[in-house]
């Protein structure tokens, strides 16, 4: 068989984190009651007009500097005309000819070194409304919140060769769109949706072959699977002798396949047009500047500081600032209690230890940065030992609980009075001879079980250091 | 009349616009839409070297609005414009994709 090399471009929606919708006052808030935040302009009511969010421009302009885009100053609308029922205007708002962002690229990381991914440009428009589909009634129900809600689009060049590269393209772009504030990104609720345009070629070939574009991806993991079905689809076709055909298609990740989404009645002539109730945007220098002023540091720069300035193993630095909400959390906590070291223990090994028993993700993460703050002061204060510790975290990380009260409510504070804990000592020796006999004929494993003996009489409670002394101590002196 | 407008033409704009027209109605509209790019061939006469392509009829740029909720919840309204509705929802024909 000829060797085959995949190409692959990506078309990402990212919905903005604005509080309103790009064209109206209507909130932008999730999961309200359905068209509860529609009115005349997201509706498409003849007579309205749509008035645009000065946010969205910024948030498309710190995405694009952030991404090493030029900044068109000279921006304009443009009408995509079709027909659909979550598009009540008949149209969307997009842009077509003058696009804000232009010709940018972020690196990402590949087995073969650093790579350079194109970003042909970045456009504004809004987003449509929501199809639930109502299989009882043989019916669908529109709601239209979502209706004008802004979205940026991020044209990738065709510079992914491999299902691995596009997931590394799209978490180094997540990363940015997140550290910028500009949106959550969540796939899985679709405030980030890829579409996959994805075509082969023979290796060697320079020209590209005919591709096709892949929608109805939610995860990673579908993204990736859609990927390898589909360039295995397209050599299928191109070794029988037949031809790729240009089309759209649907993955559906439970069936693990996809089908042509459009049939020739729905002709995929969008007559576009300059948006005439829009004026043009004009973008000066000053304000360009005063964008760039207010970047956040973002994750790359993030990454070099927690080296520097926190002495953290770079794997570490590297999970922790893979979430936004994590790297807060991290330098929150650390301010509070000074101990970067000790915080990121809590978040490499418990942390990730209950986000994967839980099955949420590291975004998710609820409780207060101060409840672990002290947690380790609590630790460092002798006031509860590791088990304790690793108890009560499993509750802050669940219901955000405060630690010292939680500690104090629940009677979990170490035995500390040596005293009372010598006299559990001395009655575990009296309760155990067969023990000691083992001590004094030279097992001293011995001791562990004692020690065990003496955790569970002080409820874990007791520092087991301390108990293994006053166990040496009282053998000793028998 | 220097344009002519063919059937599969006719045919094709109505499915974009989605429209059924008549004999009669399709006969019209091919003699309007003949017009009509008679007309933008006339305008094609004129020589637009250097000239700026026009955004906008009003000379104005920057018109935003600031990030503020300013909508209430008004869904009984939006929804008093459906042909069939359940609660909160609009009902159409079931659609896919």
């Amino acid at each position: 068989m000829k060797q085959y090399e995949t190409v692959i471009g990506l078309e990402v929606h990212v919905e903005l984190a604005t509080k309103t919708k790009i064209f109206c006052g209507c909130s932008t808030a999730f999961g309200s009651a359905p068209n509860s935040h529609t009115c005349p302009v997201c509706t498409g009511m003849p007579g309205s007009l749509p008035v645009l969010n000065k946010q969205v421009v910024e948030y498309a302009m710190a995405v694009g500097l952030a991404t090493n885009c030029k900044i068109n100053q000279n921006c304009k609308f443009d009408r995509k005309n079709y027909f659909y029922p979550d598009n009540p205007q008949n149209y969307q708002i997009s842009q077509l000819y003058h696009p804000i962002c232009l010709d940018g690229g972020i690196e990402i990381e590949t087995e073969s070194g650093l790579k350079v991914i194109g970003i042909h440009e970045i456009h504004m428009e809004e987003d449509a409304g929501k199809l639930i589909h109502d299989d009882v009634r043989d019916c669908s129900i529109v709601d239209y919140n979502r209706s004008g809600v802004p979205l940026i689009e991020i044209v990738s060049e065709p510079d992914m060769r491999s299902a691995d590269e596009v997931i590394a393209y799209l978490e180094k772009l997540r990363l940015i769109i997140q550290y910028l504030g500009a949106s959550d990104c969540k796939l899985n609720e679709g405030s980030m949706r890829a579409d996959v345009n994805l075509s082969v070629r023979e290796v060697g070939a320079t020209e590209y072959g005919t591709r096709t574009e892949m929608k109805n991806l939610n995860s990673f993991r579908a993204i990736t699977r859609a990927i390898e079905n589909e360039r295995e689809r397209q050599i299928r076709i191109l070794e029988s002798g037949e031809k790729v055909i240009q089309e759209t298609r649907r993955w559906d990740d439970n069936k693990e396949y996809s089908y042509a989404m459009r049939s020739k009645e729905d002709a995929m002539d969008y007559r576009y047009f300059p948006e005439p109730d829009l004026v043009s945007v004009v973008i000066s220098d000053e304000w360009v500047e005063s964008v760039k002023l207010r970047q956040p540091e973002l994750r790359d720069e993030k990454l070099k500081r927690y080296k520097e300035e926190y002495d953290i193993p770079e794997y570490d630095a590297k999970i922790i600032t893979n979430s936004k909400k994590m790297a807060d959390i991290f330098e929150e906590a650390t301010s509070i209690c000074k101990q970067p070291k000790k915080v990121s223990n809590w978040l490499m090994v418990e942390t990730l230890r209950l986000i994967k028993e839980t099955g949420t993700d590291a975004d998710n993460l609820s409780f207060a940065p101060v409840n672990l703050a002290m947690l380790i002061e609590l630790v460092e204060e002798g006031k509860i030992n590791g088990a304790v510790a690793k108890e009560v975290f499993e509750h802050i990380f669940k219901e955000d609980i405060n630690p010292r009260e939680y500690v104090k409510e629940h009677g979990l504070e170490s035995v500390n009075d040596e005293g009372e804990l010598e006299t559990i000592v001395v009655q575990i020796v009296n309760d155990n001879p067969q023990s000691v006999a083992d001590y004094k004929a030279g097992k001293t494993k011995a001791i562990g079980f004692l020690v065990g003996q003496g955790m569970k009489a002080t409820k874990g409670k007791a520092n087991p250091g301390v108990l293994n002394r006053l166990f040496a101590e009282v053998l000793n002196r028998m | 009349m220097a344009n002519i407008i063919d059937d599969a033409t006719i045919e094709y704009v109505s499915i974009l616009a989605k429209l059924e027209l008549s004999d009669e109605a399709r006969q019209k509209a091919k003699k309007d839409m003949a017009n009509m790019l008679d007309y933008v061939d006339k305008l094609n006469e004129l020589d637009t070297e250097g000239v700026e392509p026009m955004a906008h009829v009003f000379d104005m740029e920057n018109v935003f609005r600031e990030d503020v909720v300013t909508n209430e919840d008004e869904s009984e309204k939006t929804l008093m414009n459906a042909p069939e509705r359940t609660e909160n929802g609009f009902v159409v024909p079931k659609t896919v994709g």
